[in-house]
């Protein structure tokens, strides 16, 4: 889906979202509400001055004090490379628009992640994956790098990198591989209306961050959450204190 | 078969290099002696079940050491990265055990959660697994602020802390950098490989440490202390900066917002450290690299504008 079909299909009512350089900011009609959009068309990289716009607009919805849910829609590049923007401190950037999305959540803001097209590596770290939940859509491409780069980096043929591709998500491209991951919660339905589906999405908000446990049942983080569960259990024995 | 990590003869702990310790040596010398308890000790072999489909070698605690232990008598949960095993960098195992140590920290309470970055990023064999172990530490870190428990990052290591490393810093309470320390989101080879020699010469260390480095992040307001290479300066900052956290809370934030939009305004111009350094009123910029720390700390007092408390 196009960004213009997903706003149209979120808010038929009309909307004042609008998108400038790439940059998605503004909100629309929500359930006798407001829900507020951010995002990045366009497969856009996100530099410094970008992070900082949207984290602006994320902020500007904290201040005026209503628990409005805030939409992340990703159709982004990866973080912008270059010279100028490591200069200028683009990991403090990124961080800074994460952050403001997760204490937005913790204030009562819902945070819903959409990735509608392509996103990588930084960039999507910052915006879709900083939020409470991410969904996707058909047709989206998130990765963390493309096959060729990887088997560039691994010097591993790509013949048989596309082969391990098929059965082991944990490092291929895709949604598919991010749902099994469990990155993304789920997929939408494009042929139906938006925004009843963004709204169930928002009802059922994990109360935990519930990614690792998702990416055991599906397979393709087989062992993140007993990791993570057996420093918690070795951390808090009564005796584990120095 | 695992990489086997030793150091040098190491006399006193605290005299030595960060930059060249190991991240037990590193933890050695900065917990109080003998309070450290290690939480997935290598002897449990929790390895990287992914490395053997690439015929990667594996190491016992997948370059990522977590435990507690106590600095000038606080209790402290600490996480380190072994940068000398790929890199540092977050694979599943990895990036878990720092996801288990930070939820462990809002229930255990400690003084301060003290992470040891030395990372190149995401570890491209297992890519989806450490970039969304990267957003669950971040949220983790997030949560754990919140909640009133500083987390300090110590930045000083040979891979430096860069990608999602980057950001995770970014997330951070405090940090102290050393000079030889980097802190950046595309490192000087991935944006050589992506944008070609012209945007960035990665052989050019110079420039890679005008651009990243320690000094340049701490004048900039992107590290909260500069301090020399030795185990000791960097357990003397984590003492210092565990006492001047900032509150994770919108006015932090906006404070952030307003610091970042200054910053652009400032130097959106600049094509170089030394250019941004001027402008930040530094008579001699081209002297800043030879700078001991004694001498870059006298600087850092004339400049009377370095106090960054959003973060």
């Amino acid at each position: 889906m196009t960004l213009a079909e997903i706003l149209s299909s979120l808010f038929p009512e009309g909307h004042a979202v609008t998108a400038a350089d790439g940059l998605v900011s503004g909100e629309g009609p929500f359930r006798g509400g407001r829900l507020a959009v951010i995002g990045i068309d366009g497969d856009t990289p996100l530099g410094v001055e970008g992070a900082c716009r949207l984290a602006g607009h994320v902020l500007a919805v904290m201040r005026r004090g209503e628990r409005t849910p805030i939409l992340v829609a990703i159709d982004s590049d990866s973080q912008r490379m270059s010279r100028r923007d490591e200069l200028l401190g683009l990991n403090e950037y990124l961080a800074h628009l994460a952050k403001t999305l997760l204490l937005a959540d913790a204030k009562g803001h819902p945070t819903v992640g959409l990735i509608y097209g392509h996103s990588a590596a930084g960039a999507f770290i910052a915006t879709a994956l900083a939020t409470r939940v991410l969904v996707g859509l058909p047709g989206a491409n998130p990765s963390v790098m493309d096959l060729p780069s990887v088997a560039r980096v691994t010097k591993l043929p790509l013949d048989r990198l596309e082969a391990m591709a098929k059965d082991t998500p944990v490092f291929a491209p895709g949604l598919d591989n991010m749902v099994k991951t469990g990155a993304v919660q789920g997929v939408l339905d494009p042929r139906a209306a938006l925004g009843p589906q963004i709204a169930a999405v928002i009802d059922a908000l994990p109360e935990r961050d519930a990614r690792d446990r998702a990416g055991r049942e599906r397979g393709g983080r087989p062992i993140a959450e007993g990791i993570a569960a057996q420093v918690v259990r070795e951390a808090t024995q009564p005796d584990a204190r120095a | 078969m695992s990489e086997r990590i030793t150091d040098p003869k190491i006399t006193d702990p605290k005299a030595t290099s960060w930059y060249e310790a190991s991240a037990r040596a590193r933890l050695d010398g900065l917990l109080d002696s003998g309070t450290f308890r290690e939480f997935i000790g290598p002897e449990q072999r929790r390895m990287s079940p992914h490395l053997p489909l690439f015929d990667l070698p594996r190491a016992f605690d997948d370059g990522m050491i977590v435990g507690a232990g106590r600095i000038d008598g606080k209790p402290v949960l600490v996480a380190a990265q072994e940068g000398r095993f790929m890199g540092g960098a977050f694979g599943e195992v990895h990036g878990a055990k720092l996801v288990g140590l930070l939820r462990a920290a809002l229930v255990a309470r400690p003084a301060a959660v003290l992470i040891l970055f030395d990372t190149g990023g995401v570890r491209l064999q297992e890519a989806n697994a450490g970039e969304t172990a990267i957003a669950e530490v971040m949220r983790a870190i997030a949560q754990l602020r919140a909640a009133g428990v500083p987390v300090i990052g110590l930045i000083g290591g040979r891979a430096g802390a860069y990608g999602g490393g980057g950001l995770i810093a970014g997330t951070c309470s405090r940090l102290a950098i050393s000079e030889s320390g980097r802190i950046s989101v595309s490192g000087p080879e991935v944006i050589e490989t992506n944008k070609g020699a012209e945007e960035f010469d990665s052989r050019d260390r110079a420039l890679v440490w005008r651009t990243m480095g320690g000094k340049h992040r701490r004048l900039t307001g992107g590290g909260d202390a500069f301090v020399d290479d030795t185990v000791a300066a960097f357990r003397e900052a984590a003492l210092a900066l565990i006492g001047t956290a900032p509150a994770f809370d919108l006015a932090t934030m906006e404070a952030e917002q307003a610091r970042l939009e200054e910053r652009l305004a400032r130097f959106g111009e600049c094509r170089d450290g030394t250019e941004i350094w001027a402008r930040l009123g530094v008579n001699d910029p081209a002297a800043v690299p030879g700078m001991t720390t004694a001498e870059f700390d006298s600087l850092l007092a004339s400049l009377g504008e370095t106090h960054h408390d959003a973060r």
